[in-house]
Order: C-alpha cells, then structure tokens, then sequence
C-alpha cells in the first residue's frame, strides 16, 4: 500500500468542486468536517448542506473516486449532521470565489439566522447593500434571488443557512 | 401508538416523514403550472426540500428499526400501499386554487416551525441532531408563505376571500397532528405545548391579514391510519415508474 498523507487528501479534495458552484470545492464550502485513516481505510466526515440537495450524491462519488485516484485502497465517506453544516464555514476563499461568478456570498450569522435571515444582501458587482429581495428560492436550493437598486443588476446569493 | 419506545418513536418518525413527503408530492404538481414564474421556482424548490426533510426522518426511523439508512427511505416511499401511509390529511388533498395551496404550505410550515423548535430539544439525540439541521431550511419555508398569507390576505376582496375559504376549508384538517392524544416519550414532543405554541405562531400573522381563524377546536379525523380517497391516486403515480421497472437503477 502506498502510504499518503492527510496533506495530500486535502490537496487532492480541493479538486472537488460543487456540480451546482463548479468554481469553488467542498473544502472551500467547509462540507468536510474530517478526514483519517482508519488502517487502510480512509475516512472522510461529510456535512450536507441542504438535506435534500441532489450534489450530495454526485460530490460523494467525486470525492471517492478522487481519493482512490491518488492510490488510496479505500474510501469511506461518511454524512455528518452534527453540528449541522453552515455557511458561516464557507472559507475566504470560497466567499471570494463565490463573488467572483457573480454569486453574492452568504452573511456571516454566527448562529443566529432567525435574526440576520432578512437583512440585505451585498451585491457581488457593486458591493451596494441597497438591495431588495425578489424571491427566497432560485435555481438550487441553496440560492435566493435579489436586486440591486444601485446598478440595477439581478443577482443570486448564497443563502445564509 | 406500541408499547416499545423505539417502535413507537419509528412510528411518529415515518408518520412526520410521510406528511413531508405526500406535501412535496403535492407542491411538485404546481411546476410548470404556478401562477408566476417566481411561485413555480418556490413550489419546486419547497417540494425539494420537504422531500429530503422526508428521507432524513425514514433514516432516523430506519436506525431504530435495525434497517438500511440507504435503503429504507425507498423502500417506505415505493413499495407500501396506499393504507399503509401516515400522513396527516391537510398534506393528501388536492391542490385546489393557489389560495389553497398556499394556505395549505403557510399551516404546513408553521406547524413543521414549532414542532422543529420542539424536536431540538429531543432527548434522543439523532433526533434532535435531525431537528436542528432542517431547522433553518424551515425559517425560508415559512418567511415565504407568511409574506404571501399578509399580500393575498391584504390584497384585493377576491384574494381575501379564496384565503379565508381555503382557511375554513384547511383549519380543522390542520388540527390533525394535536387530536391524537399524548405521548408518554421523553423523545417526542408534548403534542399539548405543541398546540398551544402553534397558535401562537399563525394567530398574529392571521388577524393582521384580516383572515379569521375558524371557531372549530377539533378535527374530524382521529388517527393518521385513516384517508381521504385522493390518496391512493396520488400514490399510484408516485410508485408508478418504480413499480414497472423494478430493477431501474436511480
């Protein structure tokens, strides 16, 4: 057996991206809680974010085969829900990336989202908050939909979860 | 309910579990067909999520029972009949107009909201764990239906009056899950608090939309083993492609 370091398991998990947000990966969306050997066994903690999103599955699978591609005898993903995933977690990279394709990061709120859930988005092209909700649900599950009465622009954000 | 907690508990799971699903089922008929663009995104997006709500309380229920967390879900979904599900009525009823359906969401998600926040404090803790993840799904859920209730409540005499029908029509339906008497499992919430904290949550919302709560206190229906005929249709076409092609890998 070829022995790899957890270094290289992380490496080699930021090649796994989201099939919903292809520009940012599962680490930089802070899904993975853990990663260890357990003998020749690796296992990798999981976080879903939303319980029904359909990535999950397919971001299992990637994240198999990704690892068993760099040699690794054998790989055990497991879902974690405790404690549940928030997009707090999501990295400063994955929020710069986020913006970048136009996606507006979700809101930092420390674990009280029943209190920051109808604050305004920032728009990711102008940085105005001067923004209004058009609808909580867009095309994922994990997007709503805004605009921005700055430079009237239609935009997306990651919902704060 | 039995005797033997786990069962019992495997029992409130699959029956909470089925009024998400049988719902999903529901909001899914509105795609394609919703009045606006904006509703269909939401109704598809809700029937998604209540969906993936569904298959986490069958994998809670499947781990008491000593059953696959992979297959268990499909299993209850695919192959039960239409008698053997234990959802509440509200959620089996045709969609009717918008006005209904919305109504219908709005007491759904209002109910999910205070019996999540119930479910938290769970002293099973997969269950609570459960409770606390689709928690802030729920928050979107019902910050939704809540500002549709106050615009068609408020909106013109029509919009006004299909809510109050579909509220006269739905309330004592959604009287359902407290007419079912306690539960003696710490695991499980106290279904008397639960009516109580209910109230508390749509009484406000309601009387600021100028939609009167009708003045029955009981529902008609007793036991989640009993349904209305619109159930066994909606199963059929749920299980229709899974039972004629049985080897179908998903």
């Amino acid at each position: 057996m070829v022995e790899t370091s957890l270094d290289r398991v992380w490496e080699t998990l930021e090649d796994v991206k989201d099939p919903e947000i292809p520009s940012v990966s599962v680490v930089e969306l802070g899904l993975i809680r853990q990663v260890g050997f357990e003998g020749s066994t690796l296992i990798v903690a999981m976080a879903p974010t939303f319980i029904g999103c359909p990535a999950l599955d397919v971001m299992r699978e990637a994240i198999r085969e990704q690892l068993l591609g760099i040699g690794i005898d054998r790989v055990e993903v497991k879902i974690v829900i405790r404690p549940p995933w928030t997009s707090d977690w999501i990295t400063s990279e994955g929020r710069k990336k986020l913006k970048m394709v136009g996606l507006a990061p979700p809101l930092k709120h420390g674990g009280d989202l029943e209190h920051f859930i109808d604050a305004s988005a920032r728009c990711p092209y102008c940085d105005s908050t001067n923004t209004e909700l058009k609808n909580s649900f867009g095309s994922t599950l994990c997007r709503s939909i805004y605009f921005c009465n700055n430079c009237t622009q239609p935009f997306e954000q990651f919902k704060p979860i | 309910m039995s005797s033997d907690p786990d069962r019992s508990i495997a029992e409130y799971l699959i029956g909470i579990g089925d009024d998400e699903l049988i719902l999903a089922h529901r909001d899914s008929e509105w795609t394609g067909h919703a009045p606006i663009l904006e509703e269909d995104i939401a109704f598809a997006n809700i029937a998604l999520d209540e969906m993936g709500h569904a298959a986490a309380w069958y994998r809670l229920a499947g781990e008491l029972q000593g059953q696959s967390a992979e297959t268990y879900p499909d299993e209850l979904v695919f192959a039960r009949k239409p008698d053997e599900f234990r959802n509440i009525q509200m959620v089996e009823l045709p969609n009717g107009d918008w006005a209904f359906s919305l109504m219908r969401q709005y007491l759904f998600d209002s109910l999910e909201t205070v019996r999540l926040k119930a479910l938290v404090e769970s002293d099973w803790d997969p269950l609570a764990d459960t409770a606390a993840k689709i928690r802030p799904e729920e928050l979107y859920h019902l910050r939704h239906t809540k500002a549709w209730v106050r615009r068609l409540g408020l909106g013109t005499e029509e919009s006004n009056q299909r809510m109050q029908n579909a509220l006269d029509e739905l309330y004592p339906y959604a009287l359902q899950p407290f007419s079912t008497s306690g539960n003696e499992f710490s695991a499980l919430p106290d279904i008397k608090s639960l009516r109580q904290a209910w109230k508390a949550e749509i009484q406000p919302l309601l009387a600021e939309s100028n939609l009167n709560i009708p003045s029955v206190t009981d529902s008609p229906v007793r036991s989640r083993e009993e349904h209305t005929s619109y159930l066994p249709m909606l199963i059929e076409e749920m299980q229709m492609v899974a039972r004629t092609e049985t080897e179908a890998q998903w």
